[in-house]
């Protein structure tokens, strides 16, 4: 596997910000009410992420250590600004919907995450494919926990009806929908509910012998160039061994 | 020969009779007289409603322990007093498959996953009531009583009318199935004290605290009422769920308090946000949300109250 579809993997399925990092949690939580919302988050974040990656990668070597923090947040709010006037513009609806947690993509974790973890000290292509593969994972998690509020919560996915609605005064039987999931509590249901789900099928996959454990990009340049510090070097050994 | 009769073992050489089975059968016991008044007042919709609770409280608790390899505990009558208490907290005109549903969220959500009994952070059968309410806000608040839909005496009271203390104490008014009979839950609570269950510590200082509360600020919430009005502080303790709550729920072993400072403190923290939920809040009824809110704060409220032991934490 190249070290881009590597990357994109990894922040798809082995480290995803939601389910597997649990990342960017308070946007996770808030706007997930429905699908739609779920997808506009993520994308407006994987924009954010991807170009903040890029030039964070490209700046790296002239940011002083010093003041990383404060450059690394000029560098995202500017994009975060360029993107909320774009979701203003084009689509309103989406806007209006998420509101407050968009100019709050800025102090996002992941992404000030991703820039302080592996674009600050990486060439800028596998940054960018750093930035789309966690974006990417983000958009799928908070999709998959709108999809399924919106689905128990009103019986809908997407705004389409799925569920035909009961209908008391009309003496219609029908679904009737757990308000309780489109409220703060619905999203800690859900979104532990999916993780435990996740965390069972990888358990499954590794009692089948499978290997989880997979070279997270540390080939070349050993740990040093690793972002994931959570292998803590057990993963690949940097040692020369035959 | 006198060796022979020296029997050597290890302590506890006493031990008690009073098991969890024991005292969870007491409860169920107690909440017969309630239950009892609440299908003959409200009807075979009522009788449905509690065995559906019930009955999917035990099996959900049968099928996690079975699935999960866990050594199976319904015989210990901890999952019926939940599924019985849930159901005396539904209205009776509630569809079936609501109940089971609660049954189901208090067992599986609120008790088993945070480790089973004993272990739950707030008592199952009000965490799935509040559950039930947030999802169904308006089957949950319909009462249906004599064919006819209408608001509780609590909600009358809020509203400034007037209400009937005689048929609150007696239980013919509309609400959940087990709260409305005063009497019946009196005697039930009479039961658990005689048997040694419960004592008189969290629902004393629950009530009293309540009494004053309303006493004091009822003038504030509705100014028709004086201060410590009997009339308006009667209707008050004899509606909605409060002598279901302070005698039933509160003092659910797991869920408050072990020292007696602490009892005392959290009867008071429950009076006082009945009160305020009652008299402040949106709806005319609190005692759910006080009873959980409280819950939640048991671990803090044990930690501030834990008595010192002898010969510790003296002057230094």
């Amino acid at each position: 596997m190249n070290r881009c579809t590597e990357r994109v993997y990894n922040g798809l399925v082995k480290e995803n910000p939601t389910f597997v990092l649990m990342l960017g949690m308070c946007p996770t939580l808030a706007v997930t009410t429905s699908a739609i919302n779920g997808v506009g988050m993520g994308l407006s974040t994987t924009v954010v992420l991807v170009l903040s990656n890029m030039l964070i990668s490209m700046l790296r070597k002239i940011i002083p250590d010093s003041v990383r923090m404060p450059a690394f947040i000029v560098v995202v709010a500017s994009f975060v600004t360029i993107v909320q006037f774009l979701l203003e513009g084009f689509v309103p609806s989406l806007y209006a919907s998420l509101g407050l947690y968009i100019p709050l993509i800025v102090v996002n974790c992941i992404i000030l995450g991703r820039a302080e973890s592996y674009a600050s000290k990486n060439p800028v292509i596998p940054s960018i494919f750093d930035g789309i593969g966690m974006g990417l994972g983000f958009t799928f998690g908070l999709t998959c926990i709108g999809i399924v509020r919106e689905l128990i919560g009103t019986g809908a996915i997407f705004g389409q009806q799925i569920l035909p609605l009961a209908d008391a005064a009309a003496g219609k039987g029908g679904y009737v929908p757990v308000t309780i999931f489109i409220l703060p509590p619905g999203a800690f249901l859900v979104l532990s509910g999916l993780v435990a789900l996740q965390n069972k099928i990888k358990n499954n996959a590794a009692k089948k012998g499978k290997k989880v454990a997979e070279s997270a990009g540390c080939g070349e340049g050993g740990c040093a160039s690793c972002g994931n510090g959570a292998c803590g070097g057990k993963v690949f050994p940097t040692g020369n061994e035959e | 020969m006198s060796e022979n009769r020296l029997k050597m073992s290890s302590s506890p050489h006493i031990r008690s009779k009073v098991t969890s089975g024991n005292i969870m059968l007491y409860v169920t016991i107690a909440l017969l007289p309630a239950s009892a008044f609440g299908v003959w007042n409200f009807g075979l919709s009522a009788l449905i409603m509690l065995i559906c609770t019930t009955a999917s409280a035990v099996l959900t608790e049968y099928i996690y322990e079975k699935l999960m390899h866990k050594k199976i505990t319904i015989n210990d009558w901890s999952a019926v007093v939940t599924g019985l208490l849930l159901g005396l907290n539904m209205p009776a005109s509630a569809p079936w498959w609501m109940g089971v549903l609660g049954g189901i969220f208090a067992i599986l959500i609120v008790k088993q996953l945070f480790g089973g009994l004993g272990q739950n952070f707030m008592n199952p059968a009000l965490g799935a009531r509040c559950f039930l309410l947030i999802s169904f806000t308006s089957q949950m608040t319909t009462f249906i009583y004599d064919g006819v839909s209408g608001p509780t005496p609590l909600a009358n009271l809020k509203a400034g009318e007037a209400v009937n203390s005689m048929d609150m104490l007696i239980g013919t008014i509309p609400g959940t199935i087990g709260e409305t009979s005063v009497i019946a839950i009196i005697i039930g609570a009479i039961f658990l004290i005689l048997m040694g269950v419960i004592d008189l510590r969290i629902p004393g200082t629950y009530i009293v605290t309540f009494v004053i509360f309303i006493g004091i600020f009822g003038h504030f919430a509705n100014p028709d009422v004086g201060f410590f009005d009997p009339q308006y502080i009667t209707a008050h303790l004899c509606g909605g769920g409060l002598m279901l709550g302070a005698w039933f729920m509160a003092t659910d072993y797991v869920t408050s308090p072990i020292t007696k400072k602490g009892q005392i403190v959290y009867g008071m923290l429950l009076g006082i946000l009945t009160g305020l939920f009652r008299l402040f809040g949106g709806s005319a009824e609190g005692v759910s949300y006080a009873i959980i809110i409280s819950n939640l704060l048991v671990p803090l409220i044990e930690r501030v109250t834990l008595p010192k032991p002898f010969g510790k934490g003296g002057e230094k």
